[in-house]
């Protein structure tokens, strides 16, 4: 299978400080590839280097071609998209205005599968459904890392990266988000899930890669890891483990 | 003071108002989508106003040449950004939007103007002058330093309104200008006279107002910009630049005050650096609504209107400190009445 995101030498750094050094990852077409590690790792700096919003050094190809150097904006009409940590709603607009805009690039092409899109995100989400006429700004936590899933649907992902979207949930609707996770990837979607809950995240995931201070100490097939006597310790274990 | 004046005042207070009013909306927008404060505004109403001035003496004016020149600066920098990036292919475009869109433009002025064309005609040809250049403004002075300070910012609009002031003194002069009024109608109201003027300027003024509000309720675009108000990153995330919001609401601010430069052409007399005071005005209308409520910064603009028709009458050599003056007691109350508003969502 040929790699959808290939990532080599990657170098993020905030001033003199380096966040990322040397990361090196691939996710292939169809498959859910994991990146966990302890708070202040770097996960975080990974994705958003990935999306552009963050200057970095070293190749990223993605379907094939070099993106390094373009601008965030042109890696989503290509099909790159970012669920962030802080999920980034619009908090004094609607939810159908959410989405709408999660669709921006398309409306600029004037995409007419645009309303089919729409029934599948309600589909997935009832709740949104209900609710499209308020404010994002009035959810609760879980409808929020809805409606910033859907949104980020609705812009119809090759590869969709997502950050920590277990964050601050009930463990129920961690659950449902799981599922919908691996949903997703029954539709198509490859997906780069950063997680700090690593036991969900490895079950979901085919791959996984371990980020620690800025760099990928082990990787492996998420079935490999979970049995990896380092990751149980620092990750699955009793302590650490089995949270949130 | 007798009702037949204070009826007067209210006409002519609320005529201004208007005026104030677009101009206070367009402030608000262009602060909320790229946090610039923007006080070369003013000059988009005297390059409207003079530029039409100019067409209908029949001379090709000043902001014809302007655009040109603005055209071919931003097509250079756009040009060479491509080459650097190694985007070769978007330089038919960027030659098509900047050159040969402001050079058909400037051959249609050229051509058009010494016939003297009707009246609505001279105005659409004013603002297809005039309006372009809030989006070449945008790119060549606030896109390459767009995540600068609001403080840097606001010295970049004072330096683009210094600017924009002297190439007005260089293409009409020092003379002011008068247009014609659009229209001569006069109606008898008991003792009011309604004049055909104010109702244009109050009925366009609604209009547009009308048609901002669907523009950002209705159109992707408008909601677009609306996201990037409210949340910036959140919009880069779905694919929309802050250089397109920049740029369009900046085409939108042009628009406003190109517009209202040729509604007040008739009402008084435009110089080349008249625009300054009639933008701050709507800036002190903007300021009321906190430079955040388009509402509130409308109706402060109509404030603005009426105090400053009832300073001329009362005290008119105090008429501007009055007026200017109406910003200190609204600080206060804002400063008092505003508590500190979280600006994370979680």
């Amino acid at each position: 299978m040929s790699a959808l995101l290939e990532v080599r030498g990657l170098c993020v750094a905030y001033g003199k400080v380096e966040a990322v050094h040397q990361a090196a990852l691939r996710v292939e077409e169809g498959r859910i590839v994991t990146v966990i590690g302890p708070n202040g790792a770097g996960k975080t700096t990974l994705l958003a280097a990935l999306m552009g919003m963050l200057p970095a050094r070293g190749s990223v190809s993605y379907a094939g071609k070099d993106i390094a150097r373009i601008e965030p904006e042109q890696r989503v009409s290509r099909g790159l998209c970012l669920v962030p940590e802080r999920r980034e709603l619009f908090a004094a607009m609607t939810v159908e205005d959410n989405l709408v805009l999660g669709a921006f690039h398309r409306y600029r092409k004037s995409d007419p599968t645009i309303g089919a899109d729409f029934k599948q995100v309600y589909q997935l989400f009832p709740r949104l459904q209900e609710r499209r006429r308020q404010l994002a700004g009035t959810l609760s936590g879980g409808e929020r890392q809805m409606l910033a899933l859907g949104r980020a649907l609705m812009s119809r992902p090759r590869l969709l990266m997502l950050d920590e979207p277990s964050l601050g949930l009930a463990p129920l609707i961690v659950r449902d988000i799981f599922r919908v996770i691996g949903g997703l990837r029954e539709s198509g979607v490859s997906i780069l899930l950063v997680e700090q809950n690593a036991r969900a995240a490895l079950q979901v995931a085919d791959y996984g890669y371990v980020l620690e201070t800025g760099e990928i100490a082990v990787e492996g097939p998420s079935a490999d890891l979970v049995s990896d006597p380092r990751v149980i310790e620092s990750y699955l274990g009793l302590v650490s483990g089995g949270a949130g | 003071m007798n009702s037949e004046i204070a009826l007067f005042l209210i006409q002519d207070g609320l005529t201004n108002g208007a005026i104030y009013a677009l101009l206070a909306l367009a402030l608000v927008l262009v602060f909320a989508v790229t946090r610039v404060i923007f006080i070369p505004q003013g000059e988009f109403v005297a390059y409207g106003a003079l530029t039409l001035a100019s067409l209908q003496l029949g001379k090709l004016p000043g902001t014809a040449w302007l655009l040109l020149a603005a055209g071919m600066a931003v097509a250079i920098v756009e040009s060479v950004q491509a080459l650097r990036f190694g985007a070769v292919r978007r330089i038919p475009a960027v030659i098509f939007t900047y050159i040969i869109i402001p050079g058909s433009l400037f051959c249609l002025a050229w051509w058009a103007a010494p016939q003297k064309p009707a009246l609505t005609l001279q105005v659409l040809l004013a603002l297809l002058l005039v309006v372009p250049l809030g989006p070449m403004v945008y790119r060549l002075a606030y896109q390459p330093l767009a995540n600068a300070s609001v403080l840097v910012l606001l010295i970049i609009s004072v330096a683009v309104h210094f600017a924009m002031t002297g190439l007005g003194l260089v293409f009409f002069g020092a003379e002011g200008s008068r247009t014609p009024a659009f229209s001569d109608a006069h109606w008898k109201l008991g003792v009011l006279t309604i004049s055909g003027q104010s109702l244009w300027v109050i009925g366009t003024s609604l209009a547009l107002i009308v048609a901002l509000l669907l523009f950002f309720e209705h159109t992707i675009y408008g909601k677009a910009l609306r996201a990037t108000a409210i949340n910036r990153v959140g919009a880069r995330l779905v694919g929309v630049s802050p250089a397109m919001a920049g740029k369009l609401s900046f085409t939108l601010a042009a628009l406003i005050g190109a517009l209202s430069g040729v509604l007040i052409a008739p009402i008084t007399t435009i110089y080349y650096d008249s625009g300054f005071l009639v933008g701050l005005k709507g800036f002190v209308g903007a300021i009321v609504g906190g430079l955040v409520s388009y509402p509130i910064a409308a109706a402060g603009a109509l404030l603005v209107g009426l105090l400053e028709a009832y300073a001329s009458f009362w005290a008119s050599a105090y008429k501007e400190v009055i007026v200017f003056t109406l910003i200190i007691p609204v600080l206060v109350w804002r400063s008092l009445t505003t508590h500190h508003i979280e600006e994370d969502e979680e």
